[in-house]
């Protein structure tokens, strides 16, 4: 993306002014009718022309027989769900209207084999030709939430939010915006980057770096066309915003018959890794991984340093988070400092642990976790906190509402005071992260085990969430602190 | 090695890493095996020689390498032999006669062309189990200090380049130099594809490459 007019086309695929739908069919079982769905089933307030050749209406649309009848300049987005042979033509037509972006859903391109393939290079070159920036052919969509655009043949529609999306694989794309939806962190962008005949994920990184909407970028690749221009572009864009990357499809490509020792050595996976420690990329492991390190980047600050502090009130929970910080190669699990020992001495009666993890044991009455807390996050030892035991009240709360005593024995009165306070430790755990600038991370198997806890919900509600391990949050620390440490190194 | 590429002598080749700032282990060039004989005492025993010449590739497979030579007569009967075995199509060779550089560890280095990214630099912890434990980092030409000082703490057994068995640490800021010579190298050259530094032999802490082969196109 070189220059405003490139600038311009994509704020054309990212926030139109209005969408043509090409190809549009009253047939629910078409694209070409779910493409219009969900573009006007989601409150995006552009105008909406639904082009088919027959005419009539379309989910109440009425449409036009051809984009010549639709007024100049009203829209600057095609969506493309006509077949291959047609689309030159069409594309002229948009082109007329004063169209500058063109995302073609279309398959039988380079995907179906040599004759498709050059039908993909053509098109690349008409659109080059016409000033219109193509996405795709052969992908699945377009989310946009800032302005509630949903221009996709798959589900779901994300909360909004700062996570930018873009894959080559449709069926990713879907699984991040599905993750967005059961976490609640939101999604600005999404971009199934279909054949990448002439726009390929790098260039949707570095609109995405410049992107005020977006925080962060998640971006899930298996082959590079150019991985020079790759590396190069993904670099400078990680200089501006986060970027975490799935690659799919490690093979023994590089370890063919090779002259050389190092040759032998070069497997393709070892090399992308290396490229993403080079260029600053946050590669994760797996699926889940790379979303929940996505919306870590999205809902905290990156740590300072690599000094973890562990709270909890679930005793064993602490120590395995306690052993597994120690055991990384990045973070490191601080020795209490004298002085925050000593002040939760005063907060705390003395069976509490003494040490890092600081275990409350039971010991924590109305307000000491969230007094104990601030004095953690607050210490300026403290780079990182990972909170454990968030839930726990309500989870026997939750168990006393559904027992046949309830409401009587005093069980009402204890449930509401457990659920309060798990909300109000929730709510710390993002109020002091922001407040000091640092990470607070909730972790607890309720996210997963009762999504409808109340201190879950209430991070939710709050724009973070509750990793589902300590492990998972450890790993996700990791990724923010290596992050931090390649700016830092690089003078960023 | 693909038809359209040669390798550089030993020599050259490590002429080229010097020139980039890589420490290489001290040795002579001569042509004969009384030559050798005064190159040796002058350099020190034991010393290595090893037949060299810009079409021999693969020396240790042919038996061209004699290590751990530890007097003159040593050295000029190996060099006999040396000279003795070289084949028409090897053109013309030398002897290289180097002083054995002691050290308990070993480091490969290098440089690989991968068909995506092109040209990277690369490290690895060397020696018989090189293959076997694979523990490479690799980065993209070029190399600025701050990739390279990453690249020492992204090798899983890191702590390999800590003390060891009465030597000390592996000085990083050599390694490092190592590791940005490889890629000025190749910057210098856009013909290189590969470059093997193998072993880089820790000599009281310090990366000596003992043998280097650049291979490159045409």
């Amino acid at each position: 993306m070189s220059c405003a007019q490139d600038l311009a086309r994509y704020r054309a695929l990212f926030e139109p002014k209005g969408v043509i739908v090409a190809g549009a069919s009253s047939h629910p079982g078409k694209f070409g009718f779910v493409a219009a769905h969900n573009i006007l089933a989601h409150g995006y307030a552009g105008r909406v022309f639904l082009t088919n050749r027959e005419g009539g209406t379309i989910l109440d649309e009425q449409t036009y027989r051809s984009v010549d009848e639709i007024p100049d300049g009203a829209a600057d987005l095609v969506f493309v769900c006509t077949p291959p042979a047609s689309i030159p033509d069409l594309l002229r037509s948009c082109a007329n209207k004063g169209v500058t972006a063109a995302f073609v859903s279309s398959a039988g391109f380079g995907e179906a084999g040599e004759e498709g393939l050059r039908a993909e290079r053509e098109l690349a070159s008409l659109c080059d030709e016409l000033g219109i920036l193509l996405a795709g052919p052969n992908g699945q969509g377009i989310i946009s939430t800032p302005v509630g655009l949903c221009a996709q043949i798959i589900a779901p529609y994300p909360p909004a939010g700062r996570i930018a999306v873009a894959s080559q694989s449709g069926g990713f794309v879907q699984a991040f915006l599905n993750y967005a939806r059961s976490t609640g962190v939101g999604v600005s962008r999404a971009v199934s980057a279909g054949n990448s005949a002439s726009t390929s994920v790098a260039d949707y990184l570095e609109y995405f770096a410049s992107d005020p909407a977006t925080d962060v970028s998640l971006i899930y690749v298996e082959g590079l066309a150019d991985g020079r221009a790759f590396f190069e572009k993904a670099r400078a864009a990680a200089a501006q915003k986060p970027i975490v990357v799935l690659k799919g499809g490690i093979t023994a490509g590089g370890a063919r018959a090779a002259a050389s020792h190092t040759g032998a050595l070069a497997t393709n996976d070892r090399v992308f890794d290396g490229m993403c420690r080079q260029a600053g990329l946050s590669r994760a492991a797996t699926v889940e991984e790379a979303f929940e390190i996505a919306a870590s980047f999205a809902a905290q600050p990156l740590p300072r340093g690599p000094r973890v502090f562990v709270l909890t009130t679930a005793g064993g929970w602490g120590v395995i988070t306690a052993d597994r910080i120690s055991q990384s190669r990045d973070l490191q699990l601080l020795p209490l400092p004298a002085d925050l020992r000593a002040a939760f001495d005063a907060k705390l009666p003395p069976r509490w642990s003494r040490n890092n993890p600081a275990d409350l044991a039971g010991s924590e009455t109305r307000d000491t976790v969230l007094e104990c807390l601030e004095l953690a996050v607050a210490h300026s030892d403290v780079d990182a906190v990972v909170l454990l035991g968030v839930g726990i009240q309500s989870n026997l709360g939750d168990l006393e509402r559904r027992s046949r005593f309830y409401p009587a024995h005093g069980l009402e009165r204890i449930v509401e005071y457990h659920e309060r306070q798990d909300t109000r430790y929730a709510t710390a755990a993002v109020e002091l992260s922001r407040k000091y600038a640092k990470p607070v991370l909730v972790a607890t198997e309720l996210a997963d085990a009762q999504p409808g806890n109340p201190g879950i919900v209430k991070l939710k509600e709050l724009g973070a969430f509750a990793y589902a391990s300590s492990h998972q949050a450890a790993t996700a620390l990791e990724h923010l602190f290596r992050y931090r440490r390649w700016r830092d190194r690089r003078g960023l | 090695m693909s038809p359209s590429t040669s390798t550089l002598s030993e020599w050259e080749s490590k002429h080229r890493l010097a020139a980039a700032g890589i420490p290489v282990a001290e040795e002579r060039l001569c042509s004969s095996a009384e030559e050798a004989a005064i190159a040796a005492s002058e350099l020190g025993f034991p010393i290595a020689v090893k037949l060299c010449g810009p079409a021999i590739a693969h020396k240790t497979e042919r038996g061209l390498v004699r290590l751990g030579l530890r007097d003159g007569d040593a050295v000029r009967t190996a060099s006999t032999e040396l000279l003795a075995a070289a084949r028409p199509e090897d053109g013309r060779v030398d002897l290289l006669v180097a002083r054995m550089v002691a050290g308990k560890r070993e480091l490969i280095a290098g440089l690989a062309t991968d068909p995506t990214f092109g040209r990277c630099v690369m490290l690895g912890i060397g020696g018989i189990f090189a293959e076997i434990l694979a523990d490479v980092v690799f980065r993209l030409v070029p190399v600025s200090r701050t990739d390279a000082e990453e690249m020492l703490d992204d090798l899983t057994h890191r702590a390999w380049l800590g003390p060891f068995r009465g030597e000390p640490a592996v000085d990083r800021e050599r390694l490092v130099d190592v590791l940005v010579g490889l890629g000025k190298v190749a910057e210098e050259d856009a013909r290189v594809r590969s470059i093997d530094v193998n072993p880089l032999i820790v000599a009281n802490g310090l990366p000596i490459a003992v043998d280097a082969l650049i291979e490159v196109e045409g």
